[in-house]
């Protein structure tokens, strides 16, 4: 039992890093309706940026997001002016040739400077851990979480708090509608891209002091991360954070109970049993378009 | 009229692409043929990207120092030895097609093995297809031996499953008095590490030692939180992981944060990759951390202090820091180079013949093959004290005594 409850516990902090990773790939699919594959690589390599930032200026992981952060912002900018603009038809498929190219991109130039040997983040509270009830929780859980729950919040202040989240909003509702009203979609999608990416470093850095990483661990986290936002329905902000949570606690659950072997299978049981149920996700729109 | 699904649908396909495209290509290039003293080409496939792209790299470091030393005196029976690599992206599909372009588009002499029994277990088809001969580094897993080939050598001293043999006899050694009583296990469902971990545990069952927790975890498990949760829930006095570098890593920060500190702790892979194991764990905690070895950098064995001080100076770093992968592709060149000497011939049939009896000199110690390619020798068990990997078991290889018990983990 107090296994199971330790689980549990892991699961809901791990699940707010993933929730964090992927609230970005869900913005920007809601936005833009593009699912971008190379969301992985960014985390990676908001990691590496991070790690160089440690390694370099002896900066603690935590404090580089003040610099990675508006860089990565930066960055996704630009990546969506030069890459993803010019999709005019088909956005949909061609988004995930075209971010996959990005990704692979990504991992090359990230094993060029840094060679393909696993690195990891390190600081005190990778492995110092407070006794909560019994149980010793590492402040690293502890931290993420927090930063979690402050970026999301600072996620959902912007999108339903501020014109700019309006227009984000009513972008992600009808694009089309969303432009006759006078909202400038080419600049709202590419600052919602920024954000996106932005969150993908903050998320890289909780990553890489949690795991040891190489360019190419963005194939496992991408792959995780586009499963989380269909379970959450594509779009949604709160389907990805509950749906982050619940593939964790599931995950880590069937671990303890049944056998690591089959934690990743119970969650995608779960996922395929959602989807017959609701085809669009926890929290997805039903859409329905005329051809 | 499109389903409501289809937004869903889109991201699983898209998971979809990925994999497939994920499995990569290689590259191809010049070739060279085999003749009286004519330049050869030798075909690898090695892992540049993936999950083995770490010690892909590795490996093409030691089959470049062993090329680089076989010019330097002469070539492979006369022959100038030119290394062709092909990036086979850590996929079980690319390396089977990585082979067959070496031999029949580049046509090259002869070819070395890649990385992990995964990759060697296929490519081995190919190559014992076209009759080639396969000395390969990193493939010794008790299915790579099970298929009837015979044109495949595993250029290590002894065969996978046995590397934690040393470690049970250690265990099994200690007075009664102090000898562990009960043991936690964990491992990934790795052709490398799980044979080892299951041999361990039937070997220290038979020797009276109680198994308390026995998991195994797919390789793709990036929590160990659960499984970590779990070793230390049985509270073992010994623990043995079957480990590659990253979760062997992340098991040792999770006992750290648990304030866990076993009597013994072995890992399968990880902790002997030196000053790079030492940097992820924190110093202070690499303390009386064991893995099984078959090759050290200090170790008497013949031409290794050569190896040791060319690759520091080709490479850079540190002998601690060599990894393990680098001294083993070179010891294929060397058994290569030995058969051949033995055949008077690089005729890939004759050196099949020649490896098949006698024994053969490597930095890693002599080794011998039986018919089906598996080595007769033995490893050795490998302590972390004062910041250094030191043999410690058997007395043969040993130059210090265990430390026992493991002192706790400093956090």
């Amino acid at each position: 039992m107090t296994l199971i409850l330790e689980a549990v516990i892991f699961g809901i902090l791990t699940g707010g890093v993933y929730a964090l990773m992927a609230s970005g790939l869900t913005l920007i699919f809601g936005v833009m309706r593009i699912i971008n594959v190379g969301h992985g690589a960014l985390v990676i390599l908001g990691a590496y940026l991070s790690f160089e930032l440690m390694r370099t200026a002896h900066i603690d992981p935590f404090v580089s997001l003040i610099i990675t952060m508006p860089v990565m912002f930066a960055l996704g900018v630009v990546l969506q002016l030069v890459f993803i603009r010019p999709l005019k038809e088909d956005r949909e498929a061609l988004s995930v040739l075209v971010t996959y190219a990005l990704a692979l991109g990504i991992e090359g130039l990230l094993g060029y400077l840094f060679t393909n040997n696993f690195v990891q983040l390190n600081a005190w509270y990778a492995t110092s851990s407070i006794a909560v009830f019994g149980f010793h929780i590492a402040y690293v859980y502890l931290f993420g979480f927090a930063l979690c729950l402050a970026i999301l919040a600072a996620l959902f202040l912007v999108l339903y708090r501020t014109t700019f989240g309006s227009a984000v909003r009513a972008t992600m509702l009808n694009r089309t509608a969303a432009q006759l009203v006078g909202v400038n979609v080419d600049r709202v999608s590419a600052i919602a891209f920024g954000i996106g990416v932005s969150t993908a470093a903050a998320g890289g850095v909780i990553f890489g002091v949690t795991n040891a990483f190489n360019p190419g661990s963005h194939y496992d986290l991408i792959s995780r991360l586009l499963t989380i936002i269909v379970l959450g329905g594509l779009g949604s902000l709160r389907g990805a954070i509950i749906a982050a949570i619940a593939m964790l606690i599931v995950e880590d659950v069937t671990a303890v109970v049944v056998s690591p072997v089959w934690a990743s299978f119970a969650f995608f049981a779960l996922l395929v049993i959602v989807l017959v149920v609701r085809p669009q996700g926890l929290y997805g729109i039903r859409v329905r378009e005329r051809i | 009229m499109r389903k409501p699904a289809s937004l869903a649908l889109s991201g699983i396909a898209s998971l979809g692409t990925i994999t497939l495209a994920a499995c990569g290509s290689g590259t191809t290039g010049g070739s060279a043929s085999p003749g009286a003293a004519a330049p050869i080409t030798i075909g690898v496939s090695v892992s540049l990207t993936g999950d083995f792209s770490g010690d892909g790299k590795a490996l093409v470091q030691g089959y470049d120092l062993w090329a680089q030393d076989e010019n330097a005196k002469g070539g492979l029976l006369g022959h100038h030895v030119t290394m062709k690599y092909v990036d086979d992206a850590s996929s079980t599909t690319q390396v089977v097609t990585n082979y067959q372009n070496l031999i029949t588009q580049d046509k090259v002499a002869l070819v070395f093995g890649p990385f992990s029994s995964l990759l060697t277990i296929p490519a081995s088809t190919v190559t014992n297809r076209f009759g080639y001969a396969f000395p390969e580094p990193a493939g010794g897993g008790p299915s790579v031996f099970t298929r009837g080939i015979h044109s495949l050598f595993f250029v290590q001293p002894a065969p996978v499953e046995d590397n934690l043999v040393s470690f049970t006899q250690w265990v099994l050694a200690l007075p009664a008095a102090v000898r562990p009583a009960t043991a936690a296990y964990a491992t990934e469902d790795d052709p490398f590490t799980q044979p080892q971990v299951d041999k361990a545990r039937a070997l220290l069952e038979a020797g009276g030692v109680k198994t308390l927790s026995y998991k195994v975890y797919p390789a793709e498990t990036t929590d160990f939180n659960p499984l970590a949760q779990q070793v230390i829930a049985a509270n073992a006095d010994v623990v043995i992981l079957g480990t590659q570098e990253p979760d062997g890593v992340a098991f040792i920060k999770a006992f750290q944060q648990q304030h866990y500190n076993p009597k013994a702790l072995v890992e399968t892979a990880g902790p002997d990759q030196g000053s790079d194991f030492a940097d992820k764990v924190g110093a202070g905690n690499t303390e009386g951390v064991m893995v099984p070895a078959g090759w050290w950098s200090s170790a008497k064995t013949p031409d290794n202090a050569t190896f040791v001080s060319e690759f520091v100076a080709k490479y850079g770093g540190t002998p601690g820091g060599i990894p393990s992968d680098a001294p083993e592709a070179y010891s294929v060149g060397e058994v290569i180079d030995q058969a051949a000497q033995k055949a008077h011939s690089i005729d890939n049939a004759a050196l099949i013949t020649a490896l098949h009896s006698g024994t053969f000199q490597t930095v890693q110690g002599p080794m011998g093959f039986d018919s089906l390619g598996k080595p007769n020798g033995a490893s050795f068990l490998v302590q972390w004290q004062n910041g250094l990997t030191v043999p410690v078991y058997p007395a043969s290889a040993a130059v210090a005594q265990p430390e026992y018990p493991k002192p706790d983990f400093s956090g």
